[in-house]
């Protein structure tokens, strides 16, 4: 579904990215783990357009991804939720959400991907009239991807969505990740918290430092040496 | 009742309802202002210039061409519209990123751009539409007809905008893009596309309260410069880019205004609301509804 080929992308003359190569199978659930400042939100801005690669190729189903307009990239059937969530803390969950349908595909189905969205988290539907920044972290989480399903996407991007959350609501929020993942979706997931991301994705990669180190099945990367040593904590 | 009457001044209460009335122009004036600066964070100088060209576009389209009053008014709206838009396409969008210091002098520039335009095309006569409504008489008041359309006109332009901003997908877009620029394309939204339709809105207001006060004053290539810089005064006592600030602000301007101009002459209305504007900035300097930190 989504391939990314040699991709070398940086800010300025600050290069975050090296020779980055992975792929993401329709269907699949596929995680980017490493620590922090090693590449994994550049590397989701990459795939949504938000910064743009120095070198590299990106197809979403064969279309090429860095000759479309970034604004045009959520129509390919890309939903990127950003790291912190970045709602639009002064408006209502409600606009929140109609922002995620903004695009004209969506907008024909604005009422039915409300309802599947407020069906996933009817804790939304309350808070409707809410302002998106007052709510808990937690909820704000269920907010922002429930604002990416809006645009019913073909893949969810997700960015650490677990960061900055009390370890019950990470629970919680990996659950939701299990949920959405059996709807249907493909889910592409960067993530420090490995030990949890292993348990809800098929393949990981490993990215330290802008490059990929080692790529495998969730079981085989649980099982390595070097990620039990340094991210696991056993 | 009667001992209330008596110690109520009718003039008093006529020139309170003339402030109301001459508030709502004042509030569309703020907004349009208030909306470029909220969305696209630039500070149009030139706003009351725009408005400026629509009440010569009033007066050519009546005066000239003989069209109804009715008929101009769409069309003087539309062309400050447009006139916006191209304002941000030509001038703003190349200077987005600039330092707003240069944003200010590029659109100082074209305030004197505009009316040296005006000089030169339309010269120096005051002008005015020949239109004369007459005064609705209440008892011991008088008000006139064109404060009362005007009012109404005001008032609907800005239920108008609110509408399009609560109720649609761009409007919603635009109110969005204030909040956080940089994920907007994450949303399938272009800016370049929201900043353009914003620029056009806040010319039609620019447009709509040309058609309005034209109906009360002259035109002439500095009329500008008699409800600019009250405009500014507003927008910056309201909080730049709020909206609801903005529209107190209006009032209360609007009320000191009308009420000096009760107890002494007009013009020292107008030195009381610059004086009131400089003791509000100590007292609330980022305006009336700061959110306080």
């Amino acid at each position: 579904m989504l391939e990314l080929k040699s991709i070398d992308a940086g800010y300025g003359s600050f290069q975050a990215l090296f020779d980055v190569s992975l792929d993401v199978k329709a269907g699949e659930a596929v995680g980017v783990i490493g620590p922090n400042g090693a590449g994994k939100t550049t590397l989701m801005r990459v795939i949504s357009g938000l910064i743009r690669p120095i070198r590299g190729t990106i197809a979403m189903e064969g279309t090429d991804v860095i000759a479309t307009p970034p604004h045009r990239i959520v129509s390919l059937g890309i939903a990127h939720v950003p790291e912190n969530r970045r709602l639009f803390p002064r408006l209502t969950v409600a606009d929140n959400l109609k922002m995620g349908a903004y695009m004209p595909g969506a907008r024909a189905h604005y009422a039915e991907r409300l309802d599947f969205v407020f069906e996933l988290f009817p804790r939304m539907k309350e808070r409707q009239q809410q302002m998106a920044g007052t709510m808990s972290g937690g909820e704000q989480q269920m907010c922002a991807i429930g604002r990416a399903l809006m645009s019913n996407p073909k893949l969810l991007l997700l960015d650490e969505p677990s960061a900055g959350l009390a370890p019950v609501v990470v629970q919680q929020v990996f659950e939701l990740v299990k949920r959405i993942r059996a709807s249907g979706l493909t889910v592409l997931i960067v993530e420090q918290n490995v030990q949890q991301v292993l348990r809800v994705v098929d393949r990981a990669y490993l990215l330290e430092a802008g490059s990929i180190r080692a790529a495998g099945s969730a079981a085989e990367l649980a099982a390595s040496d070097t990620i039990k040593q340094a991210y696991l904590g056993v | 009742m009667q001992s209330f009457l008596d110690i109520f001044d009718i003039y008093l209460l006529e020139a309170v309802i003339n402030g109301i009335l001459l508030g709502g122009v004042l509030a569309l004036l703020a907004l349009g202002l208030n909306l470029i600066f909220g969305v696209i964070d630039v500070t149009w100088i030139c706003y009351a210039e725009l408005v400026m060209i629509g009440m010569y576009g009033m007066y050519y389209l009546v005066q000239y061409y003989g069209l109804p009053y009715w008929a101009a008014a769409p069309l003087v709206i539309l062309l400050v519209a447009l006139l916006g838009g191209a304002l941000h396409f030509f001038v703003i969008a190349p200077l987005l990123t600039a330092p707003p210091i240069n944003q200010l002098l590029a659109t100082g520039g074209v305030l004197f751009i505009l009316q040296s335009f005006a000089t030169v095309a339309f010269g120096i006569d005051f002008r005015n539409l020949g239109i004369r409504l007459p005064v609705l008489a209440l008892g011991e008041m008088n008000f006139s007809y064109a404060r009362l359309l005007s009012f109404a006109a005001a008032l609907l332009g800005m239920i108008g905008v609110y509408l399009f901003l609560t109720r649609t997908f761009t409007g919603t877009a635009i109110r969005a893009i204030a909040q956080d620029r940089q994920i907007m394309p994450l949303m399938g939204v272009d800016p370049k596309r929201i900043y353009l339709v914003t620029s056009a809105i806040g010319g039609g207001l620019a447009g709509l309260a040309a058609c309005l006060l034209v109906l009360q004053y002259d035109v002439h290539p500095f009329v500008g410069l008699s409800f600019g810089p009250i405009t500014f005064l507003i927008c910056v006592l309201g909080g730049l880019g709020n909206f609801i600030g903005g529209f107190i602000a209006a009032f209360v301007f609007a009320e000191i205004i009308s009420l000096g101009g009760l107890f002494s002459d007009l013009e020292w209305g107008y030195v009381l609301a610059f004086a009131f504007f400089i003791v509000m900035m100590f007292i609330r300097p980022a305006g009336l509804l700061a959110r306080r930190s």
